[in-house]
């Protein structure tokens, strides 16, 4: 990483945890929904971004972290957050080590699809049966407790809690794309081919990093119960794997902090484009706002908005810029 | 479940069937041949469905009325749709990588929602199919079956007829199977490919935005009905093999029978069983059943 992206991330870390000091309840409460997307938006980004596979099931490892805090925690008391918490991404990341292993079969649109599959079944599961409790979801009565020291009730405890999260998981994540294994991911998006005539087996390295993922969107997943102590099958809609992908390729590809500019610049534009303040009655035709933006975004920033600096300084230079493309999809034609 | 409901079940099957290869084709043209990932194709759909709606009574009150003339207005209509969306905003996509296409037709969609919103409101709406096909026919005693579900389907073999022929028969036909193979070597051969993509986008769209037509008076016509239709029509794309409008008939025909008796054997199952019919395919053949070039 170069010196101003470091220093990029550092001060928005340091403004999420600044934030509580000067913020009203709603935006405290706001801004820790956005957090969770952020590490949604992460734990794509690490598949998307980093190894080139394009999962369009993802919403289904949030649902499963989700739907797993609200089912194993027993309706007659708080349960301790040290064994919910893990429980929850490792049912999120045993799902993924299924529908990875079945679905890294295939290959670009065709591996697009059989990751939809996959989580619409886990979607079917959910809405259909009694077990998920129907289109109306069902509440989390308790939340889970760490002894006395963390009550996830109140709001800016959760907010504490989920910034940690996303702090650890980001660190994490850099750690391990810095790491053999990260390079392997790289490798594996920049040519497979290659990768495997250089003597690497591909196909554990692609589940591996399909297992984590899964595990860290069951962490996204499990934040979502605990804050909204409910959860239903939205979580798992096709509808939000698309919404967590269209804001990592926002944000820019093969950055971590594309996936947190790219979840928070969503969030953001969802928010003024909602806002009667500023447009009044059209407020409630939002999506004509968000829409219009998107495709300029397309138009204007084909590096996505980590590209910026990099385009306006081109500009401001007068360099010509050549477009490096950071994820294609094989075989799509 | 006696032979008069299965025959009508079969009936069923074949009409959603055929309507649903009639929106993927397009789709899997666009698909194949350009290369172009059409998040928006669901919204064509919805815009044909809801043209049959609002045209129809200005179609009535300057031509003196008609669903065909209806049908006719909404293709002309598809097609410049069509050309202009091509020429706007998808010319400079092709260079791009697939994700950012992605990300622009999730824009469309979220725009072309809001300006339906805007233009016809949020309600439902009912859509009469025309006089002469509104009857029923009798099978066996006791059931009947509408005749406007046959014209569908009748509508649908014809233009996948069509469509074969075109494409395996004719001089342009060519020209587009080999633009899917290689868009540089047909190119270099003097053929303008700009010029094909922008015919065959706009043919995608046609097709589907009359999809959207026909299939209004059985349908109804709602909002998000785009959304629906669009992910079931890339499961007929990715289970036929991407580019193959013959692939696209088989899926489509197959969905359509396991949907519609899924509904009647297996209720509590029924929105599953597509998706697993499209898993264990894929395990099975990872390039779909039929893959093109």
């Amino acid at each position: 990483m170069k010196r101003s992206e470091v220093i990029f991330v550092v001060v928005a870390f340091a403004a999420m945890a600044l934030f509580p000091l000067v913020a009203e309840p709603y935006g405290i409460d706001r801004v820790t929904k956005i957090m969770i997307f952020c590490i949604f938006a992460l734990s794509l980004e690490l598949l998307v971004g980093s190894t080139g596979l394009v999962c369009f099931g993802q919403a289904a490892f949030l649902g499963i972290g989700a739907y797993a805090a609200v089912l194993l925690s027993p309706s007659d008391g708080p349960v301790s957050l040290l064994w919910l918490l893990p429980a929850c991404m490792l049912s999120a990341a045993a799902y993924a080590l299924f529908m990875g292993a079945l679905s890294l079969r295939t290959r670009g649109v065709y591996f697009i699809m059989v990751t939809l599959a996959f989580s619409q079944m886990a979607f079917y599961v959910v809405h259909d049966t009694p077990l998920g409790g129907g289109t109306d979801g069902i509440y989390l009565t308790n939340k889970p407790v760490l002894g006395s020291l963390l009550d996830l009730e109140r709001s800016l405890p959760m907010y504490a809690f989920t910034f940690v999260c996303l702090l650890c998981v980001f660190i994490l994540l850099a750690l391990i794309l810095r790491s053999r294994f990260g390079r392997a991911l790289a490798g594996i998006r920049v040519n497979e081919q290659r990768m495997r005539a250089t003597g690497f087996s591909t196909y554990p390295y692609k589940l591996a990093a399909f297992v984590l993922s899964g595990g860290i969107a069951g962490l996204a997943g499990f934040l979502f119960a605990v804050k909204d102590g409910f959860v239903n099958p939205e979580l798992m809609s096709w509808h939000l794997s698309g919404e967590v992908l269209i804001m990592i390729i926002l944000g820019g590809l093969g950055h971590l902090r594309g996936a947190l500019l790219g979840a928070f610049a969503f969030a953001m534009l969802q928010e003024l484009f909602k806002s009667e303040a500023i447009f009044g009655d059209f407020a409630k035709h939002w999506h004509l706002g968000l829409g219009l933006s998107i495709i300029a975004s397309v138009a204007l920033l084909p590096r996505g908005l980590v590209g910026v600096p990099q385009q306006l300084g081109a500009r401001l230079l007068g360099r010509h810029q050549s477009a490096p493309g950071a994820t294609s999809i094989e075989g799509a034609k | 479940m006696d032979v008069a409901t299965f025959l009508i079940q079969c009936l069923n099957a074949l009409q959603y069937g055929l309507l649903l290869f009639l929106v993927a084709s397009g789709l899997t043209l666009i698909f194949g041949i350009m290369g172009v990932i059409n998040l928006a194709h669901g919204s064509f759909y919805m815009i044909g469905a809801y043209m049959a709606h609002a045209l129809a009574p200005i179609v009535g009150a300057t031509f003196g009325g008609g669903f065909f003339a209806t049908l006719l207005l909404g293709l002309v209509l598809a097609v410049l749709l069509g050309y202009l969306l091509e020429w706007v905003f998808f010319s400079f996509l092709y260079e791009r990588e697939h994700l950012q296409q992605v990300l622009m037709t999730y824009g469309l969609i979220l725009v072309f929602e809001e300006v339906r919103s805007l233009l016809l409101g949020d309600t439902v709406h009912g859509v009469a199919p025309p006089d002469s096909l509104a009857g029923t026919i009798a099978l066996g005693q006791m059931m009947t079956y509408p005749v406007y579900r046959l014209f569908i389907s009748g509508v649908c073999l014809g233009l996948a007829l069509c469509m074969y022929l075109v494409l395996s028969r004719t001089r342009i036909g060519m020209m587009i199977r080999a633009g899917s193979t290689n868009r540089e070597m047909v190119q270099s051969l003097g053929i303008d490919i700009k010029f094909l993509y922008r015919i065959v986008f706009a043919t995608g769209v046609a097709i589907a935005v009359f999809a959207g037509m026909i299939a209004a008076p059985v349908s109804s016509v709602y909002p998000g009905m785009g959304n629906s239709v669009l992910i079931i029509c890339f499961v007929v794309v990715v289970i036929g093999g991407i580019g193959s409008v013959r692939g696209a008939l088989l899926a489509a025909l197959l969905i359509g029978v396991v949907d519609t008796f899924g509904k009647v054997l297996l209720p509590q199952a029924s929105g599953v069983l597509v998706y697993v019919l499209m898993a264990l395919i894929l395990l099975w053949k990872p390039d779909g059943l039929f893959k093109a070039g």
